[in-house]
């Protein structure tokens, strides 16, 4: 394998083993102007290699147009997990989830695997009442050790509402994305282009800036 | 391209959890070097014990390089902590992991100490070994706060990537702050180091500071204000020699002046010195019976890594003869 070495490569195949149903990586990639693309491809399916229930399902963004539509894909590389029914869980990593968001990778892999962690009774109750659009963007770097933390909760709420969308944007990948938004600090969140904040903060802080989205 | 696995994570074994139901021997607030320690001492003694923490491993995870823990010459921050978090994982001790405390309850003459949760959750424990660890101390300077997240940093690993090709500025003259400089020395374009006084960091450090052709350092110069428009430009600063005043140009600013204690929910409960760290005496024991503290957030001098993994060591001992004291 070109990335995984042996002992990383069981101890991944031992934490995959833990899943309940199928899911599927739909990524997207561009044979053009995607330094990062052929990369991500190998990547994924070496982790597939060592998943019997994850498999992948190769996109190219444009040819594939529809489909990236569908998905609101709109950038190279990017992934959506898609569970055993292959439906759409709202949830995205655009960039590739190495480094330290490997670990946000399996969180969301294994729960949209079925294996749900179960949230307070008080969180559930707040998130239950967002019934308009929620974007979620979480700008991480690879080297951060915080930023996982913060895809996971946004990944979370997102698999929690239909209302909510949640994408991991790795910052050095989509550098120019990443100046627009003002990112200089990771993990960075952006809710529906209007309200922010820094730190992997509580499920508590995300929801007082999404209700703030809420109000009509 | 690389991947670094959770500590937490420990395949192919079921993790033990946290139980509301169950009344423990100790419950540690903290998933540091104190922490972690504390727990298996705590373990091996017998006691029925779990971890409460906002996150495994502490500010050592955002250490690139430790080069002063006995027995291992050079291994990255992460690497530590995984040893140490391996070897806790050996005892199967619970975890209850993201979590913050809101308060720890003491009720009347019992001995029973209840630690409250932010989400809620409650759980019922003899005793408790505080090691929330600190958080990056602020340089408290006009621009400081609305530069955050536009320049002002405080984790040069995390968010040094962003600055590639730029000019940065590195305020403090630690251990820490020298180490961020010459990590980002190999992303940016140019580092400098602006100290109010002399070096504090070890002099091996510096003599490696000292080879990069790309890093000025600024002793004696203290940062009066951070400067910008839509992002921070640069900082204002003092030469306290001369008391010439001038800018440093920089997209970023890595402060690395030192850690404030994790205290804050305490201050009602614990005594606190001026500093704001909790007093213990020297079995790590506060000033509330059957509440003990370790690490960087207790008053003990000299925070390393090698001494809170001591600290939290002691604190369990402590607690394992005070646990014989109380009756249950």
């Amino acid at each position: 394998m070109k990335f995984l070495n042996e002992e990383v490569a069981k101890q991944l195949e031992g934490i995959f083993k833990g899943m309940k149903d199928d899911v599927t990586v739909a990524l997207f990639t561009k044979d053009q102007d995607c330094e990062t693309c052929t990369d991500t491809k190998d990547f994924i399916s070496e982790l597939a290699s060592v998943a019997p229930k994850l498999s992948l399902e190769n996109h190219d963004l444009e040819k594939d147009s529809e489909k990236a539509q569908e998905f609101g894909v709109k950038m190279a590389p990017s992934l959506v997990l898609l569970d055993k029914d292959k439906n759409y869980k709202r949830i995205k990593f655009n960039g590739v989830p190495s480094g330290h968001e490997i670990n946000s990778f399996i969180s969301s892999v294994m729960e949209v695997s079925g294996n749900s962690q179960e949230l307070p009774k008080e969180i559930m109750e707040r998130i239950e009442k967002i019934d308009k659009p929620v974007n979620i963007k979480v700008f991480v770097t690879l080297a951060c050790p915080h930023c996982p933390g913060a895809v996971e909760k946004a990944h979370k709420l997102a698999l929690e509402n239909p209302n909510i969308h949640a994408d991991m944007i790795e910052a050095q990948t989509f550098f120019d994305m990443s100046e627009e938004y003002n990112v200089s600090s990771v993990p960075k969140i952006v809710i529906n282009d209007e309200f922010e904040f820094v730190g992997n903060q509580p499920l508590e802080v995300f929801l007082d800036e999404i209700e703030k989205t809420q109000v009509a | 391209m690389e991947v670094n696995l959770n500590l937490g994570s420990n395949p192919g074994k079921e993790k033990p959890k946290m139980d509301p139901e169950t009344v423990y021997d100790l419950i540690v607030v903290g998933g540091g070097p104190a922490g972690l320690n504390a727990a298996l001492y705590a373990k091996r003694k017998g006691l029925q014990v779990g971890i409460i923490a906002r996150d495994i491993g502490g500010q050592v995870m955002d250490t690139s390089s430790v080069e002063n823990y006995l027995g291992f010459n050079s291994l990255s921050g992460e690497e530590l902590m995984k040893k140490f978090i391996g070897h806790v994982n050996e005892l199967s001790v619970p975890i209850l992991e993201y979590e913050e405390l809101e308060a720890i309850n003491v009720k009347d003459k019992s001995s029973m100490r209840e630690v409250v949760l932010k989400n809620g959750e409650k759980f019922n424990t003899y005793s408790v070994i505080i090691a929330t660890g600190s958080k990056p101390r602020k340089l408290g300077v006009p621009g400081e706060k609305e530069y955050a997240g536009k320049g002002v940093c405080y984790c040069a690993i995390c968010d040094g990537p962003l600055f590639a090709g730029e000019e940065v500025i590195v305020a403090g003259g630690g251990n820490s702050a020298v180490e961020a400089a010459i990590d980002l020395a190999k992303i940016v374009k140019k580092v400098t180091i602006v100290h109010r006084s002399q070096f504090r960091a070890d002099q091996i450090l510096i003599d490696q500071l000292s080879k990069l052709d790309n890093v000025e350092v600024k002793l004696q110069t203290q940062i009066l204000e951070v400067q910008g428009d839509k992002f921070m430009t640069g900082v204002k600063v003092k030469d306290k020699e001369s008391g010439e005043e001038y800018q440093v140009e920089g997209a970023g600013l890595f402060v690395e002046i030192g850690y404030l204690p994790n205290s804050e929910i305490f201050s009602n409960l614990l005594e606190l010195n001026e500093r704001n760290e909790i007093v213990v005496d020297r079995y790590g024991k506060t000033s509330v019976e059957g509440i003990y503290a370790a690490g960087d957030v207790t008053d003990t001098p000299y925070k390393q890594i090698i001494m809170s993994a001591g600290d939290g060591a002691k604190c369990a001992l402590a607690v394992n003869d005070y646990l014989n004291t109380v009756n249950k």
